[in-house]
C-alpha cells in the first residue's frame, strides 16, 4: 500500500486539506501536494492504462519525466487531455480521469493485447496494415483511430485566456537548482542582468531531498539563503512555475510560465509565454534517474529510486511498506537510508555491481541493518497491478531465481543522464561519458551564435557534474563564463564549497539480468508510454532498422508525450548491443523544442476570438453595419457585400443595389483602395517603369487607369493614376493592395534605382473615399453644392481639388461601374459626415448604398477585369485583350522582357472573352469548357475556363467572362461547361462588353 | 465642413492593470527627405520648434514634437489644426528640395496607455526592451504592436502614446484591453 505518513512532508503545509476527485471519487491531498503525490497518498497507485497492451501502470517518477501518470482534468471549457499527475500542483476541487481505459481504470478489456504482445511486435502496425490495401480505409483506419492517442479531445471552446511577454537579459539561467542558484549569484555579481527560471513551483532542485551540506549548512538552508540575496539584487529576476522550452538561434529562448494553473480561482490569464532575448543562457536543467530494463519493470509499485525519495521527503508519503531496491550506483543508497529512517522496511539492495570494497554507501546500508546483495539483480517482478514479490538472481546470469522476496514496491536505480534538452535544441552537441554512462554537453560543440561564440553553458548535474561538491562549483564556473561572454568583468571570488560522501563507480546496466532469455527481454520495458521492449528494440535491429532514427520510428521508442525522457539511453544502448556497435556510434535521436508540451492557448497568447486577426475598418464600418451589410474579407479589410433590408435576402439586395446604380444613384464606400503619392524628380520615369502605359505623358489634373506587371510579365495591380503636379503622382491600388505595391515600390527604389529621386508616401487611411455612382450623380453633387463638377469643368478621368456642402474634397471623375461617376475623397476623419450629407442629398434622388458583389456586377457587364478573378498570377494583360493600355514606345518597363519570351507570346495562350448561356443561366464560376479529345490523362480536354460569371439584373441573364483557347477569334461558337451534378452548361462567346457598348454613360 | 472624429470616438477602459485611452485629434505630417540636407533640418526644425532628433528617439517643443522614423523619415506632430499651416510652411521651405512632406493626421489613430504597470502591457505586445533602463522618455521606436505596425514612445514615466493606423484602431484598442485585464501583471521591473 501507498500512504501518508504522520510525519514529513517539507511541501505540504498540512494546515490546508484539499478535497480532488480522481475517476468520480472524492480524495484528500494537502496544500503542497501534487496530484501525484497526493494520489499515492491515497493508495491510487494504478494511474492509467498503456497505450498499445492496456497495461496497468502506476508512477515510475516524480517529475517531468513521468511517462503513466497522465489525465483528463477539468471539464468543458477548462478540459484538458494528456496533464501530468507528477508536475500538477493539487488544487481544491480538482477533477481528473485516467485515460487510456475501457470501461474502467481497475478493470480494461484491451489488457487482452498484453496477451497478445507476441503478436503485436515492434512494427506491427506497418505489417500488418499494408495489405490488403482495401481493407485499410474500412476496416484498419477506424481501429487505429479508435485505439490511438492517449487522451479525449477537448470539445468545448477554451474559457482561459493566453498571454506573451518579451523579455531582454545578459544571461538568463534554466533551472533553480543549486548549479543554476549559483551560476545566477556568480553572474549577478559582476552587474549583469540576469534571470532565473524553475520549472516547478520550488528551488532547489534535488538538493534538499538529496541532501549534504554548502559550507557546513543544510543544502536547503543554503537555497534559502541564496534565494533571499538574489531576491534582493535589483538586476535579477526570478520566476518559478516557468520552465525553459526551447531554445533558438541568437539566444532566443521561449519560457513557458503556467500563472494559474495552481490556482484556477485567481483572475488574469492563465499561461504566459516568455519571448526571452539572452546574451547568453546557462542550461542548469538537472538530470532524470534511468529505469533498469528487468522484468515486470512496469507493474505498479516499480518507481525510480530517486522519485520514491522525493515522495516520502517532500511530500510524507510512502510508496510501499517493504520496498526491494534496485541499483547499479550509489545513489539509490539514499532511498534505502530515507524508507528505513521513515520505519519503513527494506528487506534488501539488489546491487548488480561487484567490488573490490564497500562504498561509505555500502557500509552505511549495513549499518543501518540493511541486507546488501552485490552482483544481484531482479528476475522478474511478481504481481498485476501491484507488485507482490521480485525473484532474485544474479546479474552475471540468464535469470536463474535465487530466491523470491516479498515486498509491495521497488525502487530501481539505472543511473542518471543529463537532461541535455535545451543545450541540443540549437545544435549543442554531446560526448558519451564511460564512467558515468550517458551522454554529457560537449564543450567544445556548444550551441553557436553569429559570430561563431558559444551561446550556450550547460551547468550542474545537466552537465555530467552529479554530485553536489561538483554541482556548485560548476554553477559558479557557467556564472562567469556566462557574465564574462556578455561583457562583464568577471572577479575572482570564492565558491562555496559542497560536501557529498565518496561514492564508488557506478556500473552501466542494459538488461537485467545481462543474459536474460526472450521471455524475459519481452516483459522488460524501455518505454512506458509507448509500450516498447527490449525485445522490440533488438527486432527492430534484426529488421534492418539501424539508425536510431529509423528504429525509433519503427518501434516507437521516445516518441508522445515525454519524448522519451526515461527511455531514450536505455533503449540506444539496447539498440548498439543487437548492433554489436557503441552507443556514442548509434547516437541520440534529435531533441527538438518545447521540453515538454506547452499549451497551443500560450501559442497563440492573445490572439483568439476578436482579436484572431486584425480587422481594417473604414471611417463608415460602423454605419454599414447598422444598416444590414453583410461582410466580405477583402485582406484584412472588411467589406459591406450588400446591405440586406428587412424582407430580402442577400441575392435580393444585390439585384437591387445593381440596377439602381445604373438607373438613380450609389453610393460605394471605396476607402479601402489604395493611394500612394509618388513624388520627385523622376516620378514620371519611375512610374513608366512601374507601369505598362506611359505615365510621364499624363497631364496634371488628368487620370489615366494602369496596369502593373511582375518583372515576370504577369498582372499583380491596376488602378487608376492621377497626377496632382508635375512632380507628384496619386497611384490608386486594389483593395489589400496598398501594402504589397507600397513595398514593390520601395523594394525597386531601395535596391536597383536608389540614385533616382522619388519618394512614396502609403495615404490610403488618410481619407475616406465615396463613389457617387450613377445618373442622378451630379445632381446629387450640385444639391450639397460648391464646386463645378459640370461636364466642361470636370470632365471624364480628370480629378480637381474644391468643396462640396463645405467639405475639403478631392473629386475623381472615373469610373469602374460605366455609368456617370465621381469618387470624393474626403479627410477620413469626416468620412462619416460626408457620407451622411450624401445620403440626405440622395433621399429625392433615389440614393442607395452598394456592396461588393452590386461592384463586380457592374464592372462585369462592362468587361472590366478585376485583380483576383481575370488574374490569378499567371495571366498577362496580352491575355485579357489588354494591349491598348501597354505601351509601344518605352524602351522598358517591368514585364516587358518577360512579356516577349515565347510562352508569353504563344498564340495557344487563354483570351479573354464575355460568354452568355444560351439558356439564361448563370455558368458556375471557374468552370471548364472542354473540347474534343482526351489529355494524357485521360480527362477530356479543356479550353477555357469561368474567371467571373453573375447574374445581371440590368440585362436579366447570366453573364460571364473567360480564357478561352482562340477565344476573341472564335465570337458566337458555343462552348460546353460540365458543371456539378451531371449538368453542363452551354455559353456563347461573346464580346466581354455587354453593357453600353461605346461608353455613352459615362461620358455625360 | 462637420467637427472631425477620431476612429474611435474617445474610447477609454480602466478596469485592468493599466489605464487606456484613445487620444484627441493629433495633427501628423509625414516628411521623407535627406535627414542631412540643411534645407531638410531647417525646414522641419523652424517648423515644429524643435531640434532634430537623433535615430530612434522623439524631440518636443510644447506642443510640437519631431519623431525618428527611418534614417530617411520623419514624423512631425502639431495640432490638428495647424497641420494646413505647418505643412504650407514646409513645403514653402522645402521648394528647391527633393521632399515629400504629407499630412497623415487622419490616416492614424493615437493611444494613450499609462499607470504603474504600462511598461508591461507594452512588453506583452512588442519585441522591444522596456526595462526601465533601456526604454526611457525621448526614445521612439517603430514597431509591432501584436500583428500590426505601430510606433510609440513615453511621454513621462509611467506612460506610452502609441501611433497605429486608423483602420486597426478597433483591434489595437481590444488588444490593449487584453494584455491589461486584470489579474495580468508581470512584475519584473523594478518599482
Amino acid at each position: 500500500m501507498s500512504t501518508r505518513l504522520a510525519t514529513g512532508g517539507r511541501l505540504l503545509n498540512k494546515q490546508k486539506a484539499l478535497t480532488f476527485t480522481f475517476n468520480g471519487k472524492q480524495l484528500r491531498g494537502f496544500d503542497g501536494d501534487t496530484l501525484a503525490s497526493a494520489l499515492l497518498a491515497n493508495d491510487q497507485m494504478l494511474v492509467g492504462r498503456s497505450f498499445k497492451y492496456h497495461r496497468p501502470r502506476g508512477l515510475v517518477a516524480s517529475g517531468a519525466e513521468e511517462p503513466n501518470g497522465l489525465v483528463n482534468m477539468g471539464a468543458e471549457g477548462t478540459f484538458e487531455p494528456n496533464q501530468r499527475v507528477t508536475t500538477t500542483e493539487l488544487f481544491d476541487g480538482l477533477t481528473a480521469q485516467s485515460q487510456n481505459h475501457w470501461p474502467s481504470l481497475d478493470f480494461d478489456v484491451g489488457a487482452i493485447n498484453t496477451h497478445l504482445s507476441r503478436f503485436l511486435p515492434a512494427g506491427f502496425y506497418y505489417k500488418m496494415f499494408m495489405h490488403p490495401r482495401p481493407l485499410w480505409k474500412h476496416v484498419y483506419e477506424p481501429f487505429i483511430r479508435q485505439s490511438a492517442g492517449l487522451g479525449c479531445a477537448p470539445k468545448a471552446r477554451d474559457a482561459d485566456t493566453y498571454e506573451h511577454f518579451h523579455f531582454f537579459c545578459d544571461v538568463m539561467v534554466i533551472g533553480g537548482g543549486v548549479a543554476g542558484l549559483q551560476a545566477a549569484k556568480t553572474a549577478a555579481a559582476t552587474g549583469a542582468k540576469v534571470l532565473l527560471v524553475e520549472q516547478s513551483a520550488h528551488w532547489g532542485g534535488r538538493g534538499p531531498v538529496d541532501g549534504g551540506t554548502v559550507d557546513g549548512v543544510p543544502v536547503e538552508n543554503y537555497v534559502d539563503q541564496i534565494i533571499s540575496e538574489l531576491e534582493t539584487m535589483p538586476n535579477v529576476t526570478l520566476r518559478k512555475r516557468l520552465m525553459g522550452a526551447g531554445v533558438y538561434d541568437h539566444g532566443y529562448v521561449l519560457g513557458y510560465e503556467q500563472l494559474r494553473d495552481h490556482a484556477p480561482e485567481n483572475p488574469g490569464p492563465r499561461h504566459r509565454l516568455w519571448r526571452i532575448r539572452a546574451g547568453h543562457i546557462v542550461t542548469a536543467t538537472g538530470a532524470i534517474e534511468r529505469p533498469l530494463p528487468f522484468a515486470g519493470n512496469d507493474i505498479p509499485g516499480v518507481m525510480l529510486a530517486s522519485a520514491m525519495r522525493d515522495y516520502l521527503v517532500n511530500y510524507g508519503v510512502s510508496t510501499g511498506d517493504r520496498t526491494v531496491v534496485v541499483t547499479n550506483n550509489d545513489d539509490a543508497y539514499l532511498t534505502a537510508f530515507d524508507l528505513k529512517n521513515a520505519g519503513l522496511s527494506v528487506p534488501v539492495i539488489l546491487d548488480a555491481r561487484v567490488l573490490a570494497r564497500d562504498s561509505p554507501a555500502m557500509e552505511q546500508a549495513k549499518a543501518l541493518g540493511i541486507r546488501v546483495m552485490m552482483g544481484h539483480a531482479v528476475a522478474s517482478v511478481k504481481g498485476t497491478k501491484r507488485v507482490t514479490g521480485v525473484c532474485v538472481c544474479s546479474q552475471a546470469g540468464e535469470g536463474a531465481v535465487l530466491e523470491e522476496i516479498a515486498c509491495d514496491a521497488v525502487a530501481m536505480s539505472g543511473g542518471w543522464s543529463p537532461v541535455v534538452h535545451l543545450w541540443s535544441h540549437c545544435g549543442g552537441k554531446l560526448i558519451w561519458d564511460e564512467t558515468q554512462a550517458h551522454f554529457r554537453p560537449d564543450v567544445d560543440k556548444a550551441p553557436m551564435g553569429a559570430q561563431g561564440e558559444a551561446f550556450v553553458t550547460a551547468a550542474g548535474a545537466a552537465n555530467g557534474a552529479l554530485r553536489l561538491a561538483d554541482a556548485l562549483g560548476d554553477g559558479d564556473q557557467a556564472g562567469k563564463l556566462a557574465a564574462a561572454a556578455t561583457g562583464f568583468k568577471v572577479r575572482q571570488t570564492s565558491c562555496p564549497v559542497g560536501d557529498s560522501p565518496e561514492e564508488a563507480p557506478m556500473m552501466p546496466v542494459w538488461l537485467m539480468p545481462q543474459g536474460a532469455g526472450v521471455k524475459l527481454r519481452s516483459k522488460a520495458w524501455l518505454d512506458y508510454q509507448n509500450d516498447v521492449k527490449v525485445s522490440d528494440v533488438q527486432l527492430a535491429a534484426q529488421e534492418g532498422f539501424e539508425s536510431v532514427e529509423h528504429a525509433k520510428r519503427y518501434t516507437t521508442l521516445g516518441m508522445a508525450t515525454d519524448q522519451g525522457k526515461l527511455s531514450n539511453i536505455n533503449g540506444l544502448a539496447t539498440l548498439a548491443g543487437a548492433l554489436n556497435s557503441t552507443i556514442p556510434q548509434v547516437g541520440t535521436t534529435t531533441f527538438r523544442p518545447p521540453y515538454t508540451p506547452i499549451s497551443m492557448g500560450s501559442i497563440a497568447g492573445e490572439a483568439r476570438g476578436e482579436v484572431f486577426q486584425p480587422i481594417r475598418r473604414t471611417p463608415m464600418h460602423n454605419w454599414h453595419d447598422a444598416h444590414g451589410a453583410e461582410w466580405e474579407p477583402v485582406g484584412h479589410w472588411r467589406r459591406p457585400y450588400a446591405y440586406v433590408r428587412d424582407g430580402e435576402n442577400t441575392h435580393d439586395a444585390v439585384m437591387r443595389e445593381t440596377r439602381n446604380a445604373r438607373e438613380n444613384l450609389g453610393l460605394l464606400d471605396a476607402s479601402t483602395l489604395g493611394k500612394l503619392v509618388v513624388k520627385g524628380p523622376d516620378a514620371g520615369k519611375f512610374l513608366d517603369m512601374l507601369y505598362t502605359n506611359m505615365m510621364s505623358t499624363l497631364k496634371p489634373g488628368k487620370c489615366r487607369y494602369g496596369l502593373m506587371c511582375s518583372e515576370n510579365g504577369f498582372l499583380i495591380d491596376d488602378g487608376v493614376v492621377a497626377r496632382i503636379d508635375e512632380d507628384t503622382f496619386l497611384c490608386h491600388t486594389t483593395t489589400g493592395g496598398a501594402e504589397r505595391i507600397h513595398q514593390h515600390m520601395e523594394e525597386w527604389l531601395q535596391t536597383e534605382w536608389w540614385d533616382w529621386q522619388v519618394y512614396v508616401a502609403n495615404v490610403t487611411e488618410q481619407y475616406a473615399q465615396v463613389a457617387v455612382v450613377g445618373p442622378n450623380a451630379r445632381k446629387a453633387l450640385e444639391k450639397l453644392g460648391g464646386m463645378d463638377v459640370s461636364k466642361d469643368a470636370l470632365g471624364f478621368m480628370e480629378w480637381a481639388d474644391g468643396h462640396l456642402g463645405g467639405f475639403k474634397v478631392r473629386v475623381y471623375r472615373i469610373s469602374f461601374s460605366g455609368e456617370l461617376s465621381y469618387e470624393i475623397a474626403v479627410d477620413a476623419g469626416q468620412g462619416q459626415a460626408f457620407w451622411d450629407a450624401l445620403m440626405v442629398v440622395g433621399h429625392d434622388l433615389g440614393v442607395m448604398p452598394y456592396g461588393t458583389e452590386a461592384l463586380h456586377i457592374l464592372r462585369a457587364e462592362k468587361g472590366f477585369i478585376m485583380i483576383g478573378d481575370e488574374t490569378d498570377g499567371t495571366v498577362i494583360p496580352q491575355d485579357l485583350g489588354l494591349h491598348w493600355a501597354i505601351s509601344k514606345k518605352k524602351d522598358d518597363f517591368l514585364g516587358k522582357r518577360a512579356q516577349e519570351r515565347s510562352h508569353m507570346t504563344d498564340p495557344e495562350r487563354w483570351k479573354l472573352v464575355g460568354l452568355e448561356t444560351l439558356s439564361g443561366a448563370v455558368l458556375p464560376d471557374g468552370a471548364y469548357a472542354v473540347g474534343e479529345g482526351e489529355n494524357a490523362n485521360g480527362q477530356k480536354t479543356m479550353i477555357g475556363r469561368v474567371t467571373s460569371s453573375y447574374h445581371s439584373p440590368n440585362l436579366g441573364k447570366g453573364i460571364a467572362m473567360g480564357l478561352v483557347l482562340h477565344g476573341p477569334d472564335r465570337m458566337g461558337e458555343v462552348l460546353e461547361f460540365p458543371g456539378t451534378e451531371g449538368a453542363t452548361y452551354k455559353a456563347r462567346i461573346v464580346d466581354p462588353v455587354f453593357y453600353d457598348k461605346d461608353g455613352e454613360k459615362a461620358n455625360v | 465642413m462637420s467637427e472631425p472624429v477620431t476612429a474611435l470616438g474617445g474610447a477609454s477602459a480602466d478596469n485592468g492593470i493599466a489605464t487606456l485611452a484613445e487620444a484627441s485629434l493629433q495633427g501628423m505630417i509625414s516628411l521623407r527627405g535627406d535627414l542631412t540636407a540643411s534645407a531638410v533640418k531647417k525646414a522641419v526644425t523652424s517648423a515644429s520648434g524643435a531640434a532634430m532628433p537623433e535615430q530612434g528617439r522623439v524631440t518636443a517643443e510644447g506642443d510640437r514634437a519631431l519623431c525618428w522614423m527611418s534614417p530617411d523619415e520623419l514624423l512631425l506632430l502639431c495640432p490638428y489644426d495647424a497641420v494646413g499651416e505647418t505643412l504650407d510652411r514646409m513645403h514653402k521651405a522645402l521648394a528647391k528640395s527633393h521632399a515629400l512632406a504629407v499630412n497623415v493626421s487622419d490616416a492614424r489613430a493615437m493611444f494613450r496607455v499609462s499607470g504603474a504597470r504600462a511598461r508591461e502591457v507594452m512588453a506583452k505586445l512588442s519585441p522591444v526592451d522596456l526595462a526601465p533602463d533601456q526604454f526611457t522618455p525621448g526614445m521612439f521606436r517603430r514597431t509591432r504592436l501584436a500583428q500590426v505596425p505601430a510606433a510609440f514612445w513615453m511621454p513621462e514615466e509611467e506612460a506610452f502614446h502609441i501611433i497605429c493606423f486608423r483602420s486597426q484602431a478597433q483591434y489595437v484598442f481590444d488588444v490593449l484591453t487584453v494584455a491589461a485585464q486584470p489579474g495580468s501583471s508581470v512584475g519584473v521591473y523594478q518599482e
